[in-house]
């Protein structure tokens, strides 16, 4: 799995000049669909010309159909391509608004900046606005903080949501894409004919859409077949990127890093015991979580760990380095983020405190240590290794 | 005889969206991440405000992220591509005859009502646009190619809220 690249491993400059290239391909794209003609966008929503729907609904089934594709062969590694996040009711209502904005100004966002550089002065005036409009709502999101963070999920797809396979949900959504394109062609035939006399007839003529549209059912129908790769599979493929962390200890941690996560208010830390359940049953740390190794392969057990944002760490405990390092694999190769194990697991856990002198009134829960332990360590006693990986990686171009 | 400065027809809309799809998914391959647009506008939002209030920005909050302390709201890749976006609507314009100062207007209403309807339908639509997180091409283009939930219930009511005050506004664009 070589996709997708980092651009930004290529030095500052480069990726920059590459967000530039691309931003010249969409905007070439989106005016050669008209997109830089208000009079055309407006048109979509009095049933004359659906372009805006026919342009954006081929996009996306076209990029959806070739990431799929590329990650169903293996070639394209899903998990570490940015999903907006969903937000859905502040999604919806935020939705319904743009809508209003759109008949009124004839323009999106992205659609202005078309027309403005083709030298249209409402799309300058509508570009403006936007700038005007979403100042306003930076002085007054304050206000309303908590419905607009309200239903929230960190990675949620339509697949997860219809508890479709990704197969069935790519060839769902091209299928849903089809019958749409469909009814945009009946619907402008009708409205071009009506008053005419002339029929609308209920087929669609033109030889190169029937080969376009075969092309797409049958992109979509061979990812079904294919399937996505396996957990087993996926570690394979990125064996090659992952195995070094293993082999290097950069993901093992000491326990006294361990406890200072532990104790961080910033930080989500998720523990998954790895031990016998009579091990963990005899003494587990405070809110660790029992789990086998084969648990770690299944999607039930990974999903709410994909739903972490970027504060989030998961730290495996085992008895032996072999089973927390086979566990290691099977989280990493589904994308789980900020993940580590924790080093010689829970056997020396109580040896490392047994040292230390306590004074007899303040017992030390050793399935709770708190902060101030550390105090009593020397300051180099470990090196730290976590560092936060954020799921955004080029921080969400729209968000 | 075709004058030199007849524009150019558009092309097929599905040819535009399999062009803009393979540039959606080149956006992926390379950066992890898509297209968009409202959130550079954003960022030359408080950019500009930053230039006349520094201290503005870094009280409220949604404008710290991107430029308070030593932030500087226009260091983000999201620059870029919007600068792109604009060239590349310029060489197409410009190719095909279509560069030209003008104003896009239905044909029953003033220059007049049409600027100030643009740039209060910008506002809405901006703010909508903040309110939702994205864009129509940050969150419907993008989202939807990654089967974000989200992003399809955004997009359909965009379309819903469009469709819902066509019917009051048609005497703009008809």
């Amino acid at each position: 799995m070589w996709l997708p690249i980092d651009v930004m491993t290529f030095g500052l400059v480069t990726a920059n000049l590459i967000f530039l290239m691309i931003g010249v391909g969409f905007g070439i794209s989106l005016e050669l669909a008209g997109f830089g003609d208000s009079r055309r966008l407006a048109a979509q929503f009095y049933f004359k010309d659906m372009t805006v729907l026919k342009t954006m609904f081929t996009a996306i089934v076209v990029a959806c159909l070739l990431l799929f594709l590329s990650a169903a062969l293996g070639l394209l590694d899903f998990s570490e391509i940015a999903v907006n996040q969903t937000y859905l009711w502040p999604g919806i209502v935020g939705g319904l608004i743009m809508g209003v904005g759109f008949v009124i100004g004839g323009y999106c966002p992205g659609t202005s900046v078309i027309s403005a550089s083709s030298l249209k002065i409402d799309g300058m005036v509508f570009f403006l606005g936007t700038a005007i409009g979403a100042g306003v709502f930076g002085e007054s999101v304050s206000s309303f903080s908590g419905f607009w963070n309200s239903s929230y999920s960190e990675r949620l797809l339509l697949s997860d949501w219809l508890q479709w396979s990704i197969g069935a949900t790519v060839f769902g959504v091209t299928v849903l894409a089809l019958a749409m394109f469909y009814a945009a062609e009946k619907t402008e035939e009708y409205v071009r004919k009506r008053g005419t006399g002339t029929p609308v007839s209920w087929k669609i003529k033109n030889k190169k859409y029937h080969l376009g549209a075969a092309a797409l059912l049958g992109t979509a129908f061979a990812i079904w077949t294919i399937g996505q790769p396996d957990v087993a599979r996926r570690w394979e493929l990125l064996k090659n990127r992952y195995e070094p962390l293993l082999t290097s200890r950069d993901v093992y941690i000491h326990p006294l890093e361990y406890i200072k996560t532990w104790n961080d208010s910033a930080i989500k830390l998720i523990t998954i015991d790895l031990r016998s359940k009579e091990e963990f049953e005899k003494f587990h740390i405070f809110d660790a979580q029992y789990a086998q190794v084969d648990e770690l392969k299944t999607s039930e057990f990974t999903a709410p760990l994909l739903q972490l944002s970027g504060n989030g760490v998961v730290v495996l405990i085992s008895e032996s380095e072999q089973s927390a390092e086979q566990g290691w694999k099977w989280l990493k190769a589904q994308g789980v983020k900020n993940l580590y194990i924790l080093d010689g697991g829970l056997k020396d856990w109580p040896l490392l405190f047994s040292s230390l002198k306590v004074a007899p009134h303040e017992s030390l829960d050793l399935a709770k240590p708190p902060l101030k332990i550390l105090d009593k360590f020397p300051k180099d006693t470990f090196t730290p290794k976590i560092k936060l990986q954020t799921t955004k990686r080029s921080g969400g171009l729209c968000g | 005889m075709k004058k030199i400065h007849e524009p150019k027809p558009f092309i097929n809309p599905y040819l535009a969206g399999f062009m803009l799809g393979i540039v959606l998914f080149l956006a992926f391959a390379l950066t992890h991440s898509g297209l968009g647009a409202s959130g550079a506008i954003s960022r030359l939002q408080v950019a500009t405000v930053g230039l006349f209030f520094p201290s503005h920005v870094d009280q409220v909050g949604y404008f710290a992220a991107m430029g308070g302390g030593d932030r500087h709201p226009l260091d983000h890749s999201s620059i870029y591509l919007l600068l792109g976006t604009f060239l590349g609507g310029f060489i197409s314009a410009k190719f095909n005859g279509r560069l030209r100062l003008e104003i896009f207007k239905g044909p029953r209403i003033t220059n007049f009502s049409r600027i100030a309807l643009a740039l209060l339908g910008g506002a809405i639509m901006g703010y909508g646009a903040r309110f939702a997180r994205g864009c129509t091409s940050g969150q419907a283009l993008t989202g939807g190619a990654v089967l974000s939930a989200g992003s399809w219930t955004f997009m359909f009511s965009v379309f819903i809220g469009g469709y819902l005050v066509a019917y009051f506004v048609r005497k703009l664009w008809n």
